[in-house]
């Protein structure tokens, strides 16, 4: 080595970085730590699961199927009503002989069998109805619904099958505004109550539908203009109308409608009822039973509650808090058994696989 | 011979008659070695990346998703990702390649002197052809392959370097043709006549061609510039013989010469250097190929998700459909409803489908891996561990492909000489005339003596070492030598060392550094060194002699001139070199110097009188460890050598078969010579070498030596270099056998080789019968397999080589000793059709065959050239940074790979089949919960980067633990990492978590309110939950795995799931029309429900408690390997931090433990003395003794 050092061009440059020596921290799952991993995270859980199923126990539900209610399954002929519906298809049918589709009125009774109080708010709810499937989800035309230039071509050109009013007559005048499947299959049963006390007082119940959609809906996304060609002519209506003076953007039960639902079975906000219900209240609801569910074998139902700082009646998270955190313990204590009774010997070569092929050839 | 025409076989040059030479279409100078052009860049780049099936598929489906109707999401979540993907690699071949062009322009505009109208002008290469006489001045390269008539010199002599063409740094000597080199530049530069010689090929070594005079040229009209009474050859000089000593390479420069004149022979693509441009063989490593075989898997699931869907989704449509007057059946549309087409709506689901949980292939993962592997790359080249700081060498890896597969090895093939040794030769003992000289030992006699339990003292330090020269004997020292027996004979036998070699003096004797010698091969400047030493010094070499100071009696010299006559080359079939030379006495003499057997044969019968004692010192050195040559002259008689001159110059001058006629002549006079004696040259093992190969036998990995020495002294060298271990059984099968001879002494060719064929057969079945008698036994010894050349090429052969190889894997240590490099290449493919994963290694030309043939090819980029180096995925300096390589690099790179490419197909099915689960209740119409931007950057910005980082930097165990339990590095060619049951659990994995992560979210998320204001869960807010779900798992998942963590880690992975929650954030404020239904998505709707983070956080803890529990279960009852040495690993870090002595490891270096480290134990046997008392690393198998005390001098 007494050659005097070489010219080192070529030396690569040193770091920790460079020379893949990073310090590092190396955490292990020793068996201590994994106690203390499951102890921490059953302790943490439990609690959580109580709280959380409590809050859901504390919440008062009542949930009222009126689809099926025989005063809202009258059969009605194009002459008038003929008794009761028995099938599907009938009480179908007898929705479309009413005056344009405009079904009907019946009443049902809800009585209150806990105390709820305010603001108790109310639902309905709508079973078997595909809100999320594809051709439903992708039919509506935000930048319509935005305010965007009316004469734009990318208006409605998502809407199909539902963007004309008239099929036959593809024409600009006669574009649907809102157009596509989601706005014209809009929710159309509408409600009013009455509220009977124990004592037997009766009174109108007011129901607030204000504020049931999000603030960014109503000031972002629908703008501020009516409805045109929507639902207009009876044969080729599908769900409600857009009446009177109202703008889009003010008609928040339509905004909650284009909020499409996760599943076929889903709820949407209709009201708050800024009263308490006292237990043993009777509320007398006068439902226009309108919206068609019987063609889908669908069902349609009221829904009151209370809400708590988790929302609504949902025993999932408690229950899933409890038994994660219970497993967890559980499985703690397991792993301490295990690691009291029969510790492993931490860094043990002997256990090394080499080493155990070394004593089986010699045993 | 010479015809008109172009002949397949010949090429015809008409010297200064381009236009002559424009019929036969000769390439111009244009050389590109680009790969595209502007025209086909795009198509042929785009050709390359759609042979890889995954682009094609994604291809298929961004296709797919630009029809809208069909399409579950918008052509914006498709394109993009594959642009980006196919783009990236798209342009870092246009930048590669236009760094090409660069280069090849600046080539091909650089300017050469060209003899055109009489006179040299300047003109660019590109322009030059075939024909022209060029100038080409000191230190300019040559423009393409020329044929030199001419040098500034006045012998006719040129000095080039050919540094580019095959790696060696010295210079190389040329002569111009004799015919021209003494004209003037002017009648040279004119000169006529037409060259016919051999199409272009890509041998460098060779070229054989003719040089006709002028009279050819007649035929062609003549320029107008052109004839001068001299500058036409004279039409009576038969056809002149050109050889490679003319010809100039394209690639070399010329040096120490002030300029050439020569004739342009093959331009452009011909040249030999553009011939020999080739890529090397890519290959893929294993675990690439296994990815295949999931991503088959994937397509597999993928169809049948696909089946099922849209079995269903038609199923239902029809029979429900009609009545989902909401979707107006009466408007059918095949593509989505259509309850009176079911057939056809479920073909459109399938595509629809098939574009939807297309997430399943991940398509960003050959592009990650790519990146990965860059970096792995990087990391490997610039590894201080494995640069050589006296050569100033960096490891280079010169693919990226196969970084995993260093560390899946299961057996290294390794040449000998400089690769295990230095290939730095050293006179170290000579035998002549009957009489040994030099007393120093050798690694082998110290490795010997310490089997023997023994200890050697040091040599002393020679006296007059120098480099080449450790030789150690008063009695040739200091002129001594004439007081010995046969002063005549050692006076020949130095003189010999002085002049019967190729090597070039460069300087003056007188001069400060003396003279400086340019040789071909180390050997040989070891002999012209250790004849200065004696007295014969070298000093001058001019193109028809060499002169020679020698030294007189009195102590005075004179300088005497030898005349060479004639050089008969080395090769490798004629096994040695001759010089005949005209002493100034005017006597004609031969020497040669060779390998013993062809020496031997060409005795003379009677009168060598040393034959069998000179025998036995041949057989004493080759036993140390030493490299022999035979030396031997004869007088020729000045009439008899006239003769043979014809004969040669004749051979010299064939246009076919060259060699062989020359080879046949050699033979004429190649006789009856006198055998002066041997020498014995050292071959020192290479820093290390002991410790690397211990090392490398302890972790499981086989080595094969496949060497061309013989048996006895690879043997010894085996025993030097820890190959061979005293306890070890030795089978050593070769040819030796008493039925061979008895079938030789009856000479019938063919019943020997069936003989020799049953007997080599008979020997391995013989051998492995005993290894299993041994094993049946419970005799546990290591086995070590030496077999001979010639004995291997028959076990080679089919219906033996399995018994061979079958033997050669139950041995720890298998030697093959006078290999030809084809055999090497044959012994490679074996070992690697059987299914072992097999490294080669090597320095030389010989072994290019081997390397190109293993897995992985290693070069060492030391002495010999850089041939191996070109053919070789990898480059090292030193042998011992095989260990670097294998054990830290290719393990980690293995498992990082390995690891990345499970979880990558982990995280893909976990998001495929969320969408596939959330369909269920979809109608499976197609419809997505998640929203496309989420979808787009899932692979892109919100679990790629954590897992690139692990693949880059992940290390399960320090390399200083890896050493203390090398077998840990077993756990690659058993490929722990990577078999089915760990690519099954992080899939079930992916399954479970998906199932979890939808069945919690759509049932939690449906019906009720998840806030106090009362309103309900629509289906982008759920969809955002099981995004947030998903990332989250993936991320988390990936830290529970990992347990190395740096800053990087960190950051990367805590920084994915806060980008998530940023990036919903940040999206949210922009346009609606922008942000669609993410629109102030998070921060007015999600984040605002307690409901949501305590959904998320349950169900992460959901998903990863499995995998958690199976860690800890693992670790508690089934630890792998790994885990415990973590564990101790652990203990001793936490020790040494204690203790306030903590030393990494990683400090010590590999070449000081092998200087001052003990030998033939583990090499950190001396850090194991830190240790805390009582972790046994692996025990010391041998005694101790410092092999390199010597060296650390």
């Amino acid at each position: 080595m007494g050659d005097p050092p070489l010219k080192k061009e070529k030396e690569p440059s040193y770091s920790a970085f460079t020379q893949q020596q990073l310090p590092a921290c190396k955490p292990l799952l020793t068996p201590i730590v994994v106690v203390i991993v499951f102890f921490t995270l059953g302790v943490v859980f439990i609690p959580i699961g109580a709280i959380a199923l409590s809050a859901s126990r504390s919440v008062v539900e009542v949930v009222k199927r009126y689809d099926d209610h025989p005063d809202c399954t009258r059969c009605l002929s194009a002459e008038g009503v003929i008794g009761e519906c028995s099938s599907n298809s009938d009480r179908d049918e007898s929705l479309y002989n009413t005056v344009n589709g405009t079904g009907y009125n019946c009443t049902i009774e809800i009585e209150i069998e806990d105390k709820m109080e305010k603001p108790v708010y109310m639902y309905y709810e709508l079973n078997n109805f595909y809100q999320n499937h594809r051709r439903y989800v992708k039919s509506r035309s935000d930048e319509q619904l935005r305010g965007e230039d009316p004469s734009s071509s990318v208006i409605g050109e998502k809407c199909d099958p539902k963007k004309y009013q008239n099929e036959d007559n593809e024409e600009e005048t006669d574009i649907i505004n809102p157009c596509g499947l989601v706005a014209w299959s809009y929710f159309n049963d509408t409600y009013s109550a009455t509220r009977t006390t124990t004592g037997g007082d009766a009174s109108d119940v007011v129901i607030d539908e204000t504020g049931i959609a999000w603030k960014s809906d109503v000031d972002d996304k629908f703008d501020d203009y009516k409805a045109t060609n929507f639902n207009n002519i009876p044969e080729v209506r599908g769900g409600g109308e857009m009446g009177g003076d109202k703008t889009v953007n003010k008609d928040e039960h339509f905004i909650v409608w284009m909020r499409t639902a996760t599943l076929p079975n889903f709820r949407k906000l209709w009201g708050k009822i800024d009263m308490d219900l006292e237990k043993g209240d009777k509320l007398t609801f006068v439902v226009s039973n309108r919206y068609n569910t019987y063609r889908f074998s669908g069902k349609k139902k009221i829904v009151l509650s209370t809400t708590t700082w988790l929302g609504g009646k949902n025993d999932f998270l408690g229950i899933a808090y409890l038994v994660v955190g219970a497993f967890c313990l559980s499985l703690g204590l397991v792993f301490l058994a295990i690691y009291l009774k029969n510790p492993r010997n931490l860094g043990d070569a002997s256990h090394l696989s080499w080493e155990k092929a070394k004593r089986k050839n010699l045993g | 011979m010479s015809t008109d025409k172009p002949e397949k076989a010949h090429r015809k040059i008409h010297i200064n008659e381009v236009d002559a030479c424009r019929e036969y279409r000769f390439p111009s100078n244009y050389v590109s070695t680009t790969k595209y052009n502007l025209l086909t860049f795009l198509p042929k780049s785009l050709y390359e990346q759609f042979r890889r099936i995954a682009n094609l598929y994604f291809t298929v489906v961004a296709a797919l998703s630009c029809f809208e109707a069909l399409s579950p999401v918008h052509w914006s979540s498709t394109i993009p990702p594959l642009v980006l993907v196919i783009g990236i690699s798209i342009t870092k071949e246009a930048y590669e390649d236009y760094k090409r062009y660069i280069a090849d322009t600046e080539m091909n505009s650089s300017t050469v002197l060209v003899w055109r109208d009489g006179q040299y002008t300047d003109a660019q290469w590109q322009d030059i052809k075939v024909g022209e006489n060029i100038k080409v001045m000191c230190g300019q390269f040559f423009p393409a392959d020329i044929l030199m008539l001419k040098s500034s010199d006045s012998e006719g002599i040129c000095y080039v370097e050919t540094m580019n063409l095959d790696g060696e740094t010295n210079l190389k000597i040329k002569k111009a043709l004799d015919h021209t080199s003494s004209w003037s530049d002017k009648d040279v530069s004119a000169v006529k006549g037409s060259i016919e010689c051999e199409v272009p090929n890509n041998l460098i070594y060779n070229y054989t061609g003719n040089l006709y005079p002028g009279r050819e040229s007649n035929k062609y009209p003549r320029s107008s510039f052109a004839h001068e009474p001299k500058s036409d050859i004279n039409d009576d000089i038969a056809p002149i013989p050109l050889g490679p000593v003319q010809l100039l390479l394209r690639g070399a420069s010329l040096r120490n010469t002030e300029f050439i004149i020569g004739c342009v022979i093959y331009s452009g693509h011909d040249t030999k250097v553009m011939m020999n441009a080739t890529d090397p063989p890519s290959k893929r490593s294993a675990i690439e190929k296994g990815i295949d075989s999931i991503i088959l898997c994937m397509f597999f699931l993928l169809f049948l998700m696909c089946i099922i869907g849209a079995a269903a989704c038609a199923q239902w449509t029809q029979s429900r459909g009609p009545d989902m007057w909401y979707l107006i059946p009466e408007e059918p549309d095949t593509l989505e409803f259509a309850p009176d087409d079911a057939p056809l709506l479920a073909l459109a689901n399938i595509v629809t489908a098939f574009i939807l949980y297309g997430y399943l292939i991940p398509i960003s993962l050959y592009v990650s891996i790519e990146m990965v592997k860059v970096a792995q790359m990087v990391f490997i080249n610039m590894d201080h561990k494995m640069y050589y700081a006296e050569t100033d060498t960096p490891a280079l890896a010169r693919t990226s492909n196969l970084n995993e597969e260093l560390g899946q090895v299961d057996c290294v093939l390794s040449d000998k000489t400089g690769t295990l040794t230095c290939n730095v030769m050293e006179f170290f003992k000579c035998s002549i005339a009957g009489v040994t000289y030099g007393t120093g030992c050798t690694e082998v006699e110290r490795a010997n003596a310490r089997r023997a339990g023994k200890d050697l003292p040091p040599d002393p330090i020679p006296p007059h070492k120098t480099k080449g020269f450790n030789f150690h004997d008063d009695k040739l020292m200091d002129g001594n030598w004439r007081k010995e027996g046969h002063p005549d004979i050692i006076a020949h036998f130095f003189r010999l060392l002085a002049i019967c070699h190729t090597i070039i003096p460069e300087g003056l004797p007188d001069s400060e550094d003396g003279v400086s010698y340019q040789a071909e091969s180390p050997d040989e400047l070891a002999f012209v060194m250790a004849a200065k030493q004696f007295g014969f010094y070298l000093t001058k070499r001019t193109a028809t002699s060499v002169f020679v100071q020698e030294k007189n009696a009195d102590g005075s010299t004179t300088e005497t001139e030898y005349e060479i006559l004639n050089i008969l080359d080395f090769n490798s079939t004629r096994k040695r070199m001759s010089v005949i030379f005209r002493s100034p006495s005017g006597a004609i003499t031969l020497y040669c110097k060779g390998a013993d057997t062809v020496i031997y044969e060409r005795l003379r019968t009677t009168g060598n009188l040393f034959k069998e004692v000179t025998y036995k010192h041949l057989e004493e050195y080759s036993l140390t460890g030493l490299r022999t040559l035979c030396l031997a002259a004869t007088e020729i008689d000045p009439q008899e050598y006239a003769e043979w001159q014809v004969k040669w110059e004749e051979a010299k001058a064939s246009l076919e078969d060259r060699e062989g006629k020359v080879a046949a002549v050699s033979e004429l006079i190649e006789k009856n010579m006198v055998l002066l004696g041997s020498t014995a040259i050292e071959d020192k093992l290479q820093n290390g070498v002991p410790e690397c190969i211990e090392l490398l036998g302890n972790a499981g990995i086989r080595l094969w030596v496949l060497t061309g020495d013989k048996q006895e002294t690879a043997i010894n060298i085996g025993f030097a270099c820890s190959l061979l271990r005293n306890e070890m059984v030795q089978y050593i099968v070769n040819v030796d056998t008493p039925e061979v001879q008895a079938a030789e002494a009856l000479g019938d060719k063919q019943a020997v080789e069936s003989v020799t064929e049953r007997c080599i057969s008979q020997q391995l079945i013989d051998s492995l019968e005993d290894i299993h008698k041994n094993e049946a036994q419970g005799i546990l010894v290591d086995n070590a397999l030496i077999i001979d050349g010639r004995a291997l090429s028959f076990a080679l052969k089919d219906g033996i080589c399995q018994h061979f190889l079958a033997l050669g894997l139950r041995c720890g240590a298998v030697i093959c000793c006078r290999v030809s490099p084809l055999q090497k290449a044959q012994v490679t493919n074996l070992v690697k059709e059987s299914g072992n994963t097999t490294l080669a290694i090597g320095d030389g030309a010989n072994d290019v065959g081997m390397i190109q043939m293993a897995h992985i090819g290693v070069g060492i980029s030391g002495l010999e050239g850089r041939q191996a180096v070109m053919a070789s995925d990898f480059a090292i300096a030193q042998f011992r940074f095989l260990e670097r390589l294998l054990m830290d690099h290719g393990r980690w790179c293995y498992k990082r790979i390995g690891r990345m490419v499970a979880y990558f197909f982990y995280k893909n099915i976990l998001f495929g089949l969320t969408l596939f689960w959330y369909n269920m209740f979809a109608f499976f119409s197609g419809q997505t919960i998640y929203n496309e931007y989420f979808m787009t950057t899932y692979n892109v910005f919100f679990v790629s980067l954590p897992i690139l980082v692990v693949g880059i930097f992940d290390q399960d165990i320090s390399p200083e633990f890896a050493r203390r339990y090398p077998r840990i590095y077993q756990q690659g060619p058993q490929n722990v990492y990577f078999n089915f049951k760990v690519k099954m659990a992080w899939m079930l994995n992916g399954v479970y978590q998906s199932c979890i992560i939808a069945s919690f979210v759509m049932g939690c998320l449906y019906l009720f309110s998840d806030r106090k204001s009362g309103k309900t869960v629509d289906l982008w807010s759920a969809g955002t939950a099981m995004y947030t779900c998903v990332v989250c798992a993936v991320n988390l998942n990936l830290a529970l795995a990992i347990n190395f963590w740096t800053i990087i880690h960190h950051l990367v992975i805590w920084g994915s799931i806060l980008l998530w929650f940023l990036f919903l954030v940040v999206f949210g404020y922009f346009p609606h029309s922008w942000s669609t239904y993410v629109y102030k998505l998070f921060i007015e709707v999600v984040s605002t429900s307690p409901t949501y983070w305590l959904l998320v956080i349950v169900t992460i803890a959901v998903c990863l408690l499995p995998d958690l529990c199976f860690r800890v279960l693992q670790r508690q009852f089934f630890p792998e390997d790994h885990h415990i040495i973590q564990e101790i690993q652990a203990a001793h870090e936490t020790a040494h931090t204690q203790i306030g002595s903590y030393r990494s490891g990683q400090e010590v270096e590999m070449g000081k433990a092998g200087k001052t480290g003990p030998i033939g134990t583990n090499p950190r046997t001396n850090t194991e003395a830190l240790l805390p008392g009582g972790v046994p690393g692996s025990s010391p198998t041998s005694t101790t003794a410092s092999t390199h005390a010597r060296r650390a001098s």
